[in-house]
């Protein structure tokens, strides 16, 4: 009998076991209200804290973690433009069939839309992406770059794909322009935009006025530069800016630029020559590019207060001089009277615009610019000098009207009138009607 | 050349040790610092009163000025996002980035009203961590002082006990200064207003005004003539007393419907310098109360 006793008592363990946890149940049951009165002390005690709100606890907010915690900023720049032309864009500026000539879309396009996404990489390094959307689908890389964030001292160093830090103008996107199109001499001697491939380090002075300083090499990528691709640089920049405030109401910035470029090669179709060949000829140039350049901008608003009234002017003046060797007419081989000859070519071209945007009430805008380029007297080699045009005795000039309309801050709709006297004996009028959006993260914009 | 340059860097350097160089975005946090610091600091106030705090530029001063800054100050809540983060990043200055101690966000400290239910742009111009103007209850300023206290110590300890003796000066007069308008503003409780932005959450959470609505259609848009059309017939069911405006908010509609509402249009300061008796932060409030209680006449 007894040895069984440890056995049945194993069997009757877990009935004593429940005895036991009854008690410890009650037990529980008042630490719980125990429990439950003291949190519904502190319910008080907080509610009471609020109502005074003072010294409340600083909020804690904890988003549910996922993988899109990390999202970069994204934001997709929608602008689409009508434009209505009488002459054939194609024809370049008179006197400058050997620089760009961006041009304009005829008709209905899909212009400055654009997919941006930038966000900081780690506590060093911030990465911007930007991505023009072509009309014929695809995307294509605007801007690709990383910039420092923690150098100090007033440093940043920029790597990548980036636009020129020169002038004023040129770091501006495109979806903040003033104008539907870049001034003419942006958009003959930078091809709208200088870009580079390259790296950039801007210093800014530890001063109360800004004063900032900045150098970019990279290897020519857009025009003027010839895509160098070998070790070291293909074109270099240097800028320095300045500005301040004057009181409230009023302030300023002003720079200075310069550009060099190695050019080799460069190949220019359709140019006009001494022949009047049908159609112009082709023409290699190799030699240096030296670009100067000076801008300045003022702005006022009473108060300081842009949201209401605002008004801007902006001026910029650049002067490239171009040295080396022309080689007429590369693409005909044996045609009279002489393709393909080599000799010396300098010209020193300018251009500047000048303009001022009004903001007359919240929400519109009225704009007035006025572009003037000079093409200047080329020295043109003895061998060319019955082929080469030299001097085009022609000043190309524009004037333009423009008038938006802002239903927020991320909507903007456009009109702008032109009368483009740019190509001597081809007076053109031109109608642009524009919308440019934005969705997403938005930036901020610069000065 | 060089020397010249190294005896300027120097002299920079050496001078920006002397006292710590303080930007604010706001006004009202420049007003606070001078509470807290009084002599010990140098500030620079990106704005004024009679700028919007949202639409700025980030011209160039305000990049010089970031650059040597030892702290920056400001509302966040996204308050400034169209403007202090491209100032900060060209600024070169990696003290001030956001998450480094020189860097500084009030609105972390108060309790956030308004923080919308859904993000929609279609909804007007909002900010997603909630109504920004927290400027407008004065007991707002009694956490926040604290923190920013703590932060000057933290980056200037040599001078802990005059900052926790400021602190604790400026809590006492505070404190007695809000029972004060609490006290003063009594009659105001219940009030019915309408605002020209939905810029005021925080003050009718304190003194207990009931907004009925905004002249402006959505936030951040002007307000439109149908929008005050609707917002007046709305006025003639649930009349109101006052229609508020902030100094930096163009008076015109406000006046518009104040005349035909037959109702009072009440300018309140908003921040310090808003107008010429607002000073600083006591006769801010003290001015906001006075206005309101005119406004009730």
């Amino acid at each position: 009998m007894f040895k069984y006793a440890p056995f049945i008592m194993a069997l009757f363990a877990p009935l004593s076991a429940h005895a036991a946890s009854d008690e410890d149940l009650r037990n529980l049951g008042e630490q719980i209200k125990q429990l439950q009165d003291h949190q519904q002390q502190r319910i008080l005690q907080l509610e009471q804290q609020l109502q005074q709100n003072v010294a409340a606890p600083p909020q804690n907010v904890r988003p549910a973690s996922s993988e899109a915690a990390f999202n970069p900023a994204i934001s997709l720049i929608l602008g689409g433009t009508y434009g209505n032309l009488k002459q054939d864009p194609a024809t370049p500026a008179t006197g400058f069939a050997m620089s760009a000539n961006p041009g304009h879309e005829q008709g209905f396009n899909l212009g400055e839309s654009e997919l941006v996404i930038e966000a900081n990489i780690d506590p060093q390094f911030r990465g911007t992406g930007r991505f023009a959307i072509d009309p014929a689908g695809g995307l294509s890389a605007e801007e690709v770059h990383v910039q420092t964030s923690a150098l100090g001292e007033g440093l940043t160093l920029k790597m990548g794909r980036f636009l020129s830090g020169l002038g004023y103008l040129n770091e501006k996107h495109a979806h903040t322009w003033d104008f539907v199109d870049q001034p003419l001499v942006y958009a003959a001697l930078w091809d709208n935009q200088l870009s580079e491939d390259g790296v950039q380090i801007k210093w800014l002075a530890p001063a109360t006025m800004f004063i900032e300083i900045g150098g970019e090499i990279g290897r020519g990528r857009s025009f003027p530069g010839t895509d160098r691709v070998k070790n070291g640089s293909g074109a270099g920049v240097l800028f320095a800016h300045m500005g301040d405030d004057i009181g409230f109401e009023h302030n300023w910035r002003a720079g200075i630029s310069l550009h060099q470029t190695r050019r080799v090669n460069a190949i220019s179709d359709a140019v006009p020559d001494l022949l009047n060949t049908t159609g112009g000829v082709s023409n290699s140039f190799t030699g240096d590019s030296r670009t100067a350049g000076l801008d300045f901008i003022w702005k006022y608003a009473p108060n300081g207060n842009v949201r209401q009234t605002h008004f801007t002017f902006l001026g910029e003046y650049f002067r490239r001089k171009e040295s080396g060797l022309l080689t007429y007419d590369t693409a005909t081989a044996t045609a009279t009277p002489t393709p393909n000859t080599t000799d010396s070519y300098a010209v020193t071209q300018s251009g500047w615009y000048v303009q001022s945007i009004y903001k007359f009430m919240r929400r519109w805008r009225a704009g007035l610019r006025y572009d003037r380029l000079d093409s200047g007297t080329a020295q043109v080699g003895a061998s060319n000098a019955t082929n080469v045009v030299s001097d085009y005795h022609y000043s190309p000039t524009r004037k333009t009207l423009m008038l938006d309309y802002s239903p927020s801050e991320f909507s903007r709709l456009r009109l702008q009138l032109a009368q483009d006297n740019s190509r001597q004996g081809l007076p053109d009028r031109q109608l642009f009607v524009q919308y440019i959006m934005s969705i997403g993260a938005h930036g901020a914009h610069q000065y | 050349m060089k020397k010249i340059l190294f005896v300027v860097l120097l002299f920079a350097s050496t001078f920006s040790h002397a006292a710590l160089n303080i930007f604010t975005c706001e006004p009202e946090w420049a007003a606070l610092a001078k509470e807290l610091a009084a002599d010990k600091i140098n500030i620079y106030s990106a704005t004024t009163a009679l700028q919007d705090p949202h639409h700025i530029e980030a011209r160039p001063s305000l990049i010089a000025r970031a650059r040597g800054a030892d702290l920056v100050v400001c509302t966040g809540a996204q308050l400034e996002v169209a403007w202090l983060p491209l100032v900060l990043r060209t600024s070169g200055n990696s003290k001030i980035q956001p998450g480094n101690s020189g860097y500084f966000e009030a609105a972390l400290y108060v309790t956030m009203l308004g923080i919308p239910a859904r993000l929609d742009r279609a909804d007007g111009d909002f900010h997603a961590s909630g109504n920004s103007h927290i400027q407008t209850d004065a007991r707002n300023f009694l956490p926040i002082a604290d923190a920013l206290s703590k932060r000057l110590i933290q980056l200037d300890p040599a001078n802990t006990a005059f900052y926790h003796n400021r602190l604790q000066s400026f809590t006492q007069a505070w404190q007695a200064a809000l029972l004060r308008w609490e006290k003063q503003a009594a009659p105001l409780k219940g009030t019915p207003i309408i605002v020209h932005h939905n810029g005021f959450p925080y003050l009718n959470n304190w003194l207990e005004l009931k907004q009925i609505t905004t002249l402006e259609p959505k936030p951040g848009m002007e307000p439109s003539a149908a929008h005050l059309a609707q917002v007046l017939a709305q006025l003639q069911r649930t009349p109101v007393r006052m229609v508020l405006r902030a100094a930096y908010h163009n008076p015109k509609s406000s006046q518009w419907i104040a005349e035909r509402a037959n109702i009072t249009a009440v300018m309140l300061p908003y921040t310090v310098g808003g107008t010429s008796s607002a000073t600083d932060l006591f006769t801010l409030f003290d001015d906001t109360i006075q206005r309101l209680l005119a406004g009730l006449k």
